[in-house]
């Protein structure tokens, strides 16, 4: 790394660390809590390696849809229709299954994505409608044509590749749907981090019309966020079909507020313009954390919805930067 | 001044009458709704020359500026840049023919650093194709040297001051290696010493024939750096002329449509000057003022000069509670106050119109009315809902004193030009009966006949009983506003004189124009002098 000379600039200001603790809030309550669940929880197998993979496995298409959502946060813009395009992918790679075998559920599940994002894309771009109000209106969309051509009936997978390549598998110790995350987590890093494409998209966020000026085409960056992030609920769509071998419209359902939740979390601006991968895989992380500490605590549903909508408060709490 | 040797002003003129033009733009029109902002206009640039590119506000100056740059598309008329015609009109095209400009403050992106903003869209790249920030910030750094001046690459674009910003914007417009640099005010945040800078570094690029179109409300600043001028008004072409045609005079009489003086001095007299109503002693802030005591009578206008970072902006915000005050005494009517928010200060009765216009003084998209009578809601509600009766006559009590021109009183704040914008914003501080006034940079960005009228207004306001604390960077406008006048450096005081003892025994009385230069002469040396006494001091 030629860079490396330019090494000790960084060390000049006075403990950054330190000074910005806030910044790191999510991964010290990441930690703290993952102690204290540890230290209460032990004796009912809180640490026990097939539990911490299940809550990974459970994390995972939340994870892979935050990815996405980052890009669309940082951009200024939001997706609502996340869940509700995983579950309408359910049912078309299940049906697509059904009738033309595994290649096909899988350019099935990619063309749902392709087709909802770059709807959701040209009416937020080129008819002007927020993309609060596009994808909202999306969300409903998805969700009605998932039951309309399912019947609202669960169509089941019979195809055991698929359901291996697509969430129920393991290579070795290590489940595919972890592979899947830390492959899509690594790449949104990157490009987010150190590719012209991610500067463009923070910066969009940042400031649309500094951007303009700046000559990026902000309606094009955009669009593609848009596009990624239906892309990646279509993933999801395809993981959730490939864990529970089945494609249901019910899938998926409500997700878009725990990927909001998990990127916010993680430290991503709601008004665009901020946002890391590794904060946003973070917060999904500590969304399943919790959700399984609450459940092996005994908490009945109601209260684990109590309880972790407090956590939620208080993290974001703590990570605001002091005016 | 060993640097006017690059070019003199007949020189690259004449020289390169044969080359082809750096910049051709012929029967530029373009309209906005049904408004004609532009109208058939020309206008060209030659290589290795600073043109002048003048106007009032809408004039067309910077739609002329975005359809070279390839923001807006012109509704007629061909651009030729070095000799090729454009034809898509877009940023791209424009940066690829070799045109770069710096926007006033509007380029930058809050939330990314000072060295990411000036690489966007050209980022540095490591062997893989990946962007490497610390080589955008070595480079941002030489960029920095380049120009002499001190911004930290790594600072995040919301935690910088003003001048700040603007030197980056600078430095992202000359980073593009352009051959022609289009400065749109660039001066307006930054201090003398800066633009002094700057002007070095300008002159040394035209002399390798590269090309500047330079936009700035401030004449003398015109007069040292052009080679020639345009003059636009009312979106039409009014003159094109080497400087050495156009004296300030007359580019103002081409700027204004009539004759005008431009700024002309004020009779001023002690006698309106009544009790002290604002007093500092020994006012210590969190970074600046350092030790700052100041007094401001009922009906004085004092102003603070100095350069940036001089503590000026910093003594306002002591003063109107937007920054605490660590050491020293605040009086107020002669009564101690402790100001932790603004809100006390409002209640003491203070009141700063702030320096970021578009950010802290006004909601653009919010009418003129509401915008008038926001820090007085209250007082024209009745039973927790608002008096529309009695918001409408505020409004246009405000609008009548202030003489604010707008279409009505139900107009977006957007929709006004810069000055009375800026009325508005002082408006809204009036409806709060301030005693104490603090005025920040009150005509930055705004042409000369409004320069005229807020100053006006502020010697209306200290005439009517109020204590007014001025901060600006232009040294005239100091001169014909204040009664007395504070030189800042390093957030110390170092001088505190009338008005009069910058006058000049020797220039005739009734020579107004050659007395304001005068004095601002005197005004300028005084606050050298305060640096370098600055510098000295923290040296001990």
């Amino acid at each position: 790394m030629s860079d490396a000379s330019l090494g000790p600039r960084r060390g000049a200001a006075p403990n950054p660390l330190l000074a910005n603790w806030r910044q790191y809030i999510i991964y010290i309550g990441f930690i703290v809590i993952f102690l204290v669940f540890a230290a209460t929880l032990s004796d009912k197998g809180f640490l026990n390696p097939n539990n911490l993979l299940n809550i990974v496995r459970q994390t995972a298409m939340i994870a892979v849809m935050a990815i996405a959502m980052t890009f669309v946060l940082a951009a200024g813009e939001i997706d609502l229709s996340v869940g509700a395009v995983a579950g309408l992918t359910t049912v078309t790679v299940a049906m697509a299954i059904a009738v033309a075998g595994p290649l096909a559920g899988i350019l099935a599940g990619v063309a749902t994505g392709l087709a909802v994002g770059m709807f959701n894309g040209w009416l937020t771009t080129r008819i002007g409608i927020p993309s609060f109000l596009t994808t909202l209106a999306m969300m409903g969309i998805a969700k009605g044509v998932a039951m309309w051509i399912s019947d609202t009936a669960a169509v089941p997978i019979l195809s055991p590749t698929y359901s291996w390549l697509f969430g129920g598998g393991n290579l070795g110790p290590v489940p595919v749907l972890l592979v899947w995350t830390a492959v899509l987590a690594g790449i949104g890093h990157v490009v987010l981090r150190r590719t012209g494409f991610g500067r463009r998209v923070l910066a969009t966020g940042g400031g649309e019309t500094a951007a303009r000026y700046s000559g990026i085409d902000t309606r094009s960056i955009k669009f593609r966020v848009l596009v990624i992030s239906s892309m990646a609920a279509a993933l999801a769509g395809m993981l959730y079909a490939g864990r529970l071998q089945s494609g249901r419209f019910q899938l998926g359902e409500g997700d878009e507020l725990s990927v909001i939740a998990a990127a916010v979390l993680g430290g991503t601006s709601l008004f665009g313009g901020m946002g890391t991968v590794i904060g946003t895989i973070v917060g999904a992380l500590m969304i399943g954390l919790i959700n399984n500490g609450l459940i092996l605590m005994g908490l009945d549903f109601s209260q684990q919805l109590i309880a972790r909508g407090g956590i939620i408060i208080l993290a974001v709490a703590l990570s605001q930067k002091k005016s | 001044m060993t640097d006017l040797a690059y070019g003199t002003k007949s020189g690259p003129v004449s020289n390169v009458a044969a080359a082809p033009a750096a910049v051709r733009m012929t029967g530029i029109s373009k309209s906005f709704g049904g408004v004609r902002a532009l109208d058939g206009v020309d206008f060209e640039v030659l290589p290795g020359e600073v043109h002048a590119l003048l106007g009032g506000n809408g004039a067309g100056k910077s739609t002329i500026l975005k359809v070279l740059n390839g923001v807006h598309k012109p509704d007629a008329g061909t651009v030729e840049v070095g000799g090729r015609v454009l034809s898509a009109h877009t940023p791209e095209e424009s940066r690829a023919a070799g045109i770069a400009m710096n926007y006033q403050e509007m380029s930058l992106i809050p939330t990314l650093t000072v060295a990411q903003n000036i690489f966007l869209t050209r980022e540095a790249k490591t062997g893989q194709g990946l962007i490497d920030d610390k080589e955008a910030e070595r480079r941002a750094a030489l960029l920095f040297d380049m120009l002499e001046v001190q911004v930290n690459p790594r600072t995040l674009v919301s935690d910088l001051g003003a001048g700040q910003k603007q030197l980056t914007e600078i430095a992202k417009a000359i980073s593009q290696d352009a051959r022609v640099l289009i400065l749109d005010e660039p001066s307006t945040a930054l201090a003398v010493s800066d633009v002094e800078r700057l002007f070095v570094f300008l002159r040394k690029f035209k002399a390798q024939g590269r090309s500047v179109v330079y936009v700035s409300h401030r004449m003398d600043e015109i007069a040292r750096i052009a080679d020639r001028a345009t003059i636009l008004r009312d979106g039409r072409h009014v003159i094109t002329a080497p400087l050495s045609e156009l004296p300030i005079e007359t580019m103002i009489e081409h700027i204004v449509g009539k004759r005008s003086k431009g700024l002309s001095d004020v009779s001023r007299s002690d006698v309106s000057r009544g009790e002290v109503l604002l007093e500092l002693r020994g006012v210590t802030g969190r970074q600046k003022p350092d030790n700052l005591s100041l007094a401001v009578h009922r009906g004085e206008v004092v102003g603070l000069a100095g350069l940036l970072g001089s503590g000026r902006s910093a003594t306002a915000r002591v003063i109107a509670g937007v920054e605490p005050a660590v050491a020293g005494e605040i009086r107020v009517k002669g009564q101690p106050v402790t100001l932790r928010k603004p809100g006390d200060a409002i209640v003491a009765g203070v009141a700063l119109v702030p320096e970021d216009r578009a950010r802290q003084g006004v909601i653009g998209a919010h009418t003129v009315a509401s915008n008038l009578t926001l820090g007085i809601i209250d007082r024209l509600s009745r039973g927790g809902l608002e008096d529309r009766g009695k918001l409408r006559e505020a409004a246009d009590a405000q609008i009548a004193r202030l003489s604010i021109k707008a279409a009505s009183r139900d107009h977006a704040v957007s929709t006004l030009s810069g000055g009375n914008q800026q009325k508005v914003v002082i408006g809204k501080w009036l409806a709060l009966d301030p005693d104490v006034l603090v005025l920040d940079e009150p005509t930055a960005g705004i042409d000369i006949g409004s320069k005229s009228e807020i100053i006006r207004l502020v010697r209306d306001l200290a005439a009517q009983g109020k204590a007014i604390v001025f901060i600006s960077s232009e040294l005239s406008e100091l001169l014909v506003a204040c009664d007395r006048i504070v030189v800042m450096a390093d957030g110390r005081a170092h001088f505190d004189r009338p008005r009069a003892a910058f006058d000049d025994p020797s220039v005739l009385e009734h020579d107004t124009a050659h007395r304001l230069q005068a004095a601002e002469r005197k005004l300028q040396v005084a606050i050298q002098e305060a640096l370098t006494a600055g510098q000295e001091e923290s040296r001990v």
